[in-house]
């Protein structure tokens, strides 16, 4: 066993780059459930939508080191899902306003496709940072899918209350509770998860029994649909918070063996 | 082909941080950032228990997560290994310094100095293109290269061979081309057992530590 430098939290990610994920991750749910809307409700879910994910955007581009150069962030598609993440983010955009001026339903379904590979970039992002054990889990992508649809389908229902959106909001609600158990066991006896405990156990509980148990009053309450939206986002994104600048512990160093000095009766074993 | 790894005895390290020092001398890193560390680690359990002094820092591993994850790709990989920041390129987002799992990147915002107004030799070596970009060991590529082009061999002779090799007062740290069987790491590497950081994250890292010699027939 090795008692090295135990591992620490990293210092390079912080609440700037938290708010690309709740607010980039919701935003993009938004943009998902605004296709299953009508009318001018949708269109304003979508704008909605769209502002949440530049305001995630403009969040992470005050960390940058050097912002003039934030062009730069186009030219590895090859491989970094964060230019992905970034192409696909000029996608989405482009087609939102499109369809924001022009009012075409299509746009808003291409749209709508163009925000669900936003946030499963956002997943890959996290999965792809080898040096931090809470993110590189696979069961990560999932659940910040999973997570992004629930608080923006939760939060379509305050635009407009109906069938197909609700039945969304339920589905995602569950995936997402779904998706945290599985992260879960794949974090058990890890400090990440020490760390996430308080807004993981929460996501349960406040982030789906409440919300569910909401949005089955809804068509007799409508106010419900607001407060299952507040409980859905707000355990969404404490979670997301906790998870970039709480969980976020590198692995830290260990040796597998040990020099072998002097008499040999120790056989290199640590 | 060439590739430059480095190689580290830990039987032979004793900690005293000399690597250290001549690679902040060698590289003009401000306060805080050491390109290349020694850890002061305790091993064992109790009554077991000893000291290991580990050299640590950007392994130039043959498949750099930090490399891959790069949206500008200010990070690259030479022909020879060594992994590289282009600091014209890098916007300093970081996002290569949550991929690494050896925690070898630094990032300084604001310039920094050892009293806080800078002395006359910090003041000339200062480099603002260091300033809001991911910053990490070299393997000292411009020694290296500066020596080749004069015939030199990197890792025999020191004016082509890292700052922290050339200034090991134990001799535990070895560079050189491990595709060379003939050269100084390669008969490192045949005659002792070693092995490299987080093997396990299929980063294939370009640093060794050798723990223990090989019997004759193992």
């Amino acid at each position: 066993m090795s008692f090295g430098p135990r591992p620490w939290l990293q210092q390079h990610w912080d609440w700037r780059a938290a708010c690309n994920f709740m607010f980039g991750g919701c935003g993009a749910g938004l943009v998902v459930a605004a296709a299953l809307l009508d009318g001018p409700h949708a269109l304003a879910a979508l704008g909605a939508g769209l502002a949440l994910v530049a305001a995630g955007l403009g969040a992470v581009w005050l960390e940058i080191g050097r912002k003039l150069r934030a062009v730069h962030v186009f030219f590895n598609p090859f491989t970094s899902w964060m230019t992905r993440e970034s192409f696909v983010a000029v996608l989405l955009f482009a087609l939102g306003i499109a369809a924001l001026a022009t009012g075409a339903p299509w746009l808003r379904y291409a749209a709508a496709a163009a925000a669900a590979a936003f946030v499963f970039c956002q997943g890959r992002i996290l999965h792809a940072a080898k040096g931090i054990p809470a993110w590189r889990q696979r069961e990560v992508v999932p659940l910040i899918v999973a997570t992004g649809l629930a608080e923006g389908a939760t939060a379509a229902l305050v635009f407009e209350l109906a069938v197909a959106p609700l039945a969304l909001a339920g589905l995602a609600l569950v995936a997402r509770a779904l998706a945290w158990m599985r992260y879960r066991a794949a974090l058990e006896g890890t400090s990440a998860l020490a760390a996430l405990a308080p807004a993981g156990r929460a996501l349960v509980p406040l982030g789906t029994v409440a919300p569910l148990a909401l949005l089955a009053f809804a068509f007799v309450m409508p106010e419900s649909a607001w407060l299952a939206a507040a409980a859905a986002i707000a355990a969404g994104w404490r979670f997301k918070f906790a998870l970039i600048t709480r969980a976020a512990f590198n692995q830290g160093f260990a040796l597998p063996k040990v020099p072998v000095r002097g008499a040999r009766t120790q056989g290199g074993k640590p | 082909m060439t590739r430059w790894v480095m190689v580290a005895d830990l039987r032979r390290c004793v900690g005293c941080q000399t690597c250290t020092a001549a690679c902040k001398h060698a590289n003009a890193t401000p306060p805080g950032v050491q390109w290349r560390r020694v850890l002061d680690m305790e091993v064992g359990e109790y009554p077991d228990v000893r000291r290991v002094f580990v050299p640590v820092g950007c392994m130039h591993c043959a498949d750099p997560p930090c490399m891959h994850v790069c949206p500008s790709t200010a990070t690259r990989k030479r022909p020879d290994g060594i992994v590289t920041i282009d600091y014209d390129l890098c916007i300093g987002c970081a996002y290569c310094a949550v991929a690494c799992p050896y925690q070898a990147r630094y990032k300084t915002d604001e310039p920094t100095f050892a009293y806080g107004e800078p002395m006359a030799s910090e003041a000339k070596r200062f480099d603002p293109r260091r300033l809001g970009v991911a910053t990490k060991c070299t393997f000292c590529a411009d020694r290296v290269d500066a020596g080749l082009a004069k015939g030199l061999k990197p890792g025999v002779d020191p004016e082509a061979t890292p700052a922290c090799v050339n200034s090991c007062i134990a001799q535990a740290l070895h560079f050189g081309d491990l595709d060379d069987p003939a050269s100084n790491v390669s008969q490192l590497l045949a005659e002792n057992h070693f092995f490299r950081m987080h093997e396990e994250l299929g980063t294939e890292p370009g640093f060794y530590y050798l723990w223990d010699r090989k019997e004759a027939g193992t």
